[in-house]
């Protein structure tokens, strides 16, 4: 019995030919199974949906109610049989209801999880290694430059940078579901307690996190506010918007980004960045190793990142491994750059934008 | 080591003056001596260490890292450095060693100036287990020479002047007196001492600057009130000459700023022979002939001068004030009375055949019309073969005495008329700091004879600055209107005969270029006017531009 009988790639994603379901699909299809809810994880159009309740949540709120034929909600260490196949959820530890997804099938076990971090993170349940067979794992910084600080101590120079300028507006870049709603809870967690502006694209979100008991303190909409009145605020928005017109509104704006690409400096000054804040919601280099090792699997299976320098590490570890050469899946934050070039070409004549999801 | 890290790195990102002046006055405020003290001497640059090659880092990474991971990650990032620092890995027991001490700036500056040769690698490797990436960035940048964080040694003395409220020039003044890691400074500024005393022969002035003239300045101005002279297209700097404590001859050359650039101009300062201080303008002058900026330009910013570069482009000194001589402060004398002493001094020197210093002359007038003449044709108003050298006049107040700064009054510069050309925008790129959500850096090109035959626009030059508030807003509508093409930060927006905007272009002068596939380098390039009204196919040619530099020699 071969691994792909369970599970193997196809133009539309993952694809199960024994359960005839797919993970993750990138083109609408009859039954999907859903990790999480990044829009290039999870797209609207698909017949049956199964995922967790907060990924379920999460697209109705971006797509609206109609966004499958039919949902059907997993709670991690459930299991849900289809034709024949045993799914079982875990906690994957990316965003809130982020899931790794356990196909068990004739005695093999294959897990895919998605997007996965084993790194702290006071919004989301923590990521838990799954023993199995293959292992599925995403390699978006899969180099052995990527390795994440503490994301307590990158959020304590965004307060050093508030602290040593009152007069000036701090505006941080984070992607709108699940970076977002972290540096919110990161920035309580160091000790600041006055309300945080957010970009109209984060409002929904963040107030779905809150709903869904995490919580963030008080978070406001940052349009009609007066300039005057952000001196010393931080504001949070979309990557996209942190470098343009909306920005003008806010006094004399530093300028910085929360993402695991910030750890290399070329990429922090290409797009302006003034206070790079390393904090990914994906897994480092060592964390990508621990993670595989953690899973005691037999062959690896590298989906979207950097796949040569994973499955090079493995063959010297003497696991079998290959890259599986995804596509359609991007880095989160470039995913949102579609957002943000829809806002820049409304011209400066135009107000604020935002609301753009 | 890794708090000092931190400073460069944020440094290295902040493109703004006052904010960077403020993270540096943080950190020194925050930062116990002599680690600040140190810290202050590599942002001076007084700091320079030539042991650690990049091969000895290649090595330390080779001996730690899977080779190919290694190249996947050097090919990502793009910068040795930077990589090496990211993918050291941490041995597990100099984690827990580490934790609690991780190394002072202050230990590894001692140890690079003391360790032998051959410990190094050994001593390096512990130093970078026990630092974070951003302190092993810094370490290695600082290490191979290559640190470059935006941040002036002015800069850095205007950070230390600000924790104490003390005007920068008054740093300036005490510093070549002063070593690292300069606790005496740190206790004046934040009051806790004296002044440090200057015991330096040869100290450095801070220099008098002129305002521009407006073209309502004359009417008020009285004519024979102002002496005139050229105004010269070359480095403003002083050149101290004294004795040291055993009457030993010691001479340094100061850039406008205070820093001191002596290790640039050996033959300068070899020949200098006087004892006091001369305000005055760097040139290369070949068969007593000034050259243009142009030809100074390749004898500047060089790292080592070789012999042949002293020999083709000999460094001269055209003195026009004297601030000190035999001991004496002039500077409160008036104008008048230092020029006559400067001319002294000058005859002298010349009589003792010194060939390296000469005066700057007058520019005789009488009325502002005749000075308007000059201006407008130096050649024949006395500067003869010299005049591609002139930039303009320079009016000085008879009756001023010699004050650091900017006053407005005594001084006043009134540069030649910049040349311009019509040039049409082809890319865009965002700013930074202020102008980071407009498209404020603009990249023009004239037009050319294509290969295909036709005409084609080839980029000339980039100019960031000249337009006003309301400009920028005009162009940046513009530029997000017409975008045809989008690399990373730059735009490329419509640049076709009948369709795009035209930009008047200042600037003040050519030079040729290999970098540039136009041949041509402008220098100081400025937004002179939109001409919303002209059709890109009526803008200027690229050998409009060539018969300039022709022109210019």
């Amino acid at each position: 019995m071969r691994p792909e009988e369970l599970l193997c790639p196809s133009p539309k994603g993952l694809y199960s030919p024994a359960g005839d379901f797919y993970v993750d699909p990138t083109r609408p299809v009859a039954r999907a199974v859903i990790t999480h809810g990044h829009s290039d994880h999870a797209r609207r159009g698909h017949g049956k949906v199964l995922a967790t309740r907060e990924t379920l949540s999460i697209m109705a709120l971006r797509y609206g109610a109609d966004f499958a034929g039919e949902t059907q909600a997993i709670a991690y260490g459930e299991s849900v049989d289809v034709n024949g196949v045993r799914i079982t959820a875990h906690p994957a530890g990316h965003v809130l209801g982020s899931a790794q997804m356990a196909l068990d099938w004739r005695g093999l076990t294959i897990v895919a999880s998605g997007d996965y971090k084993d790194a702290h993170d006071p919004t989301c349940a923590p990521f838990v290694p799954v023993r199995c067979h293959v292992f599925i794992s995403e390699a978006t910084f899969g180099l052995p430059v990527f390795r994440h600080p503490d994301a307590s101590h990158e959020t304590a120079k965004l307060m050093k940078s508030v602290a040593l300028f009152p007069e000036r507006a701090h505006v941080l870049g984070a992607y709108s579901l699940g970076k977002a709603q972290r540096m919110m809870a990161l920035i309580r967690q160091a000790g600041h307690s006055a309300p945080l502006y957010v970009h109209g694209a984060l409002t929904a979100i963040s107030a779905y996190y809150e709903q869904a008991g995490v919580p963030l303190g008080e978070v406001r909409h940052v349009k009609g506010v007066k300039k005057a009145d952000l001196a010393g605020a931080i504001i949070i928005a979309p990557p996209s918007a942190i470098t343009d017109i909306w920005t003008r509104n806010f006094p004399d704006p530093v300028t910085a980004f929360a993402s695991g690409w910030m750890r290399v400096r070329a990429r922090a000054r290409q797009r302006g960045i003034e206070l790079p804040l390393v904090v990914s919601d994906h897994a480092d280099w060592d964390g990508l190793m621990a993670s595989v090792t953690a899973t005691g699997c037999e062959e690896l299976w590298v989906t979207h990142g950097a796949e040569d320098a994973l499955v090079h590490w493995a063959g010297t570890r003497g696991l079998r491994a290959k890259p599986l050469h995804m596509v359609g899946y991007t880095e989160e934050d470039e995913a949102a750059e579609g957002e943000a070039v829809a806002e820049a070409e409304a011209g400066p004549d135009a107000a604020p934008q935002d609301g753009a999801s | 080591m890794n708090e000092f890290a931190e400073l460069l790195d944020r440094l290295s990102y902040e493109p703004r003056r006052n904010a960077k002046i403020r993270l540096m006055a943080d950190y020194f405020r925050m930062t116990p001596d002599p680690e600040r003290g140190v810290a202050l001497a590599a942002l001076t640059g007084k700091l320079s260490f030539t042991n650690a090659k990049p091969a000895l880092i290649r090595a330390l990474i080779a001996e730690r890292t899977d080779p190919v991971l290694f190249e996947m990650s050097y090919d990502y990032v793009g910068d040795l450095s930077e990589t090496v620092a990211l993918m050291w890995p941490i041995p597990k027991e100099a984690e827990a060693a580490n934790a609690n001490h991780p190394p002072f700036l202050s230990e590894i500056v001692e140890g690079l100036e003391t360790l032998p040769k051959r410990d190094l690698p050994r001593q390096l490797s512990m130093w970078l287990d026990g630092l974070d990436e951003t302190g092993r960035w810094a370490l290695l940048k600082l290490i191979t020479g290559s640190l470059r964080v935006g941040a002036s040694a002015r800069l850095a003395k205007t950070a230390v002047a600000s924790l104490g409220d003390i005007p920068p020039d008054e740093v300036e003044l005490v510093w070549p007196g002063l070593a690292m890691p300069y606790r005496e400074l740190f206790a004046w500024v934040e009051g806790k001492a004296e002044r440090p005393e200057t015991l330096d022969p040869v100290p450095f002035r801070p220099v008098m600057l002129a305002h521009a003239v407006e073209d309502e300045s004359f009417s008020a101005l009285e004519a024979d009130a102002y002496a005139a002279e050229w105004k010269w297209d070359g480095i403003r700097v002083q050149a101290v000459c004294g004795r040291d404590a055993e009457g030993k001859r010691v001479g340094r050359l100061y850039s406008r700023t205070g820093e001191d650039i002596s290790g640039a101009f050996p033959d300068l300062m070899e020949a200098l022979d006087f004892d006091g201080a001369i305000d005055g303008e760097l040139l290369v002058m070949r068969h007593t002939r000034v050259q243009s900026f142009n030809v100074l330009q390749q004898r500047l910013n060089r790292k080592s001068v070789t012999a042949k570069m002293l020999a083709e482009f000999p460094a001269h000194i055209r003195a026009y004030d004297l601030l000190a001589e035999d001991g004496e402060d002039l500077r409160p004398l008036p104008f008048r009375a230092r020029r006559a002493k400067l001319e002294a001094l000058a005859a002298r020197l010349m009589a003792e055949g010194h060939d390296r210093m000469d005066l700057s002359p007058m520019v005789p007038f009488d009325t502002w019309e005749q000075l308007t003449a000059a201006r407008a044709d130096p050649s024949s108003a006395g500067a003869g073969e010299d005049a591609a050298a002139v930039e303009g006049v320079m009016l000085k107040a008879w009756d001023s005495a010699y004050l650091p700064g900017r006053p407005k009054g005594p001084w006043w510069k009134w540069k030649r008329d910049p040349h311009t050309v019509d040039a049409v925008l082809m890319y865009a790129q965002r700013g930074h700091g202020k102008r980071s959500s407009f498209y404020s850096d603009y990249t023009f090109g004239v037009w050319t004879k294509g290969e295909e035959g036709g005409d084609v626009l080839v980029p000339v030059g980039k100019a960031y600055f000249g337009f006003t508030d309301q400009e920028l807003i005009e162009i940046d509508k513009f530029v997000r209107r017409s975008t045809i093409n989008r690399f990373g930060p730059v735009r490329e927006v419509v640049h076709e005969p009948d369709e795009g905007l035209v930009l008047e272009v200042a600037f003040e002068g050519l030079a040729r270029s290999t970098r540039h596939r136009s041949g041509v380098a402008m220098r100081f390039p400025r937004i002179a006017r939109l001409r919303w009204d002209k059709p890109p196919r009526e803008a200027d040619r690229l050998e409009a531009l060539e018969a300039l530099l022709k022109a210019e020699g």
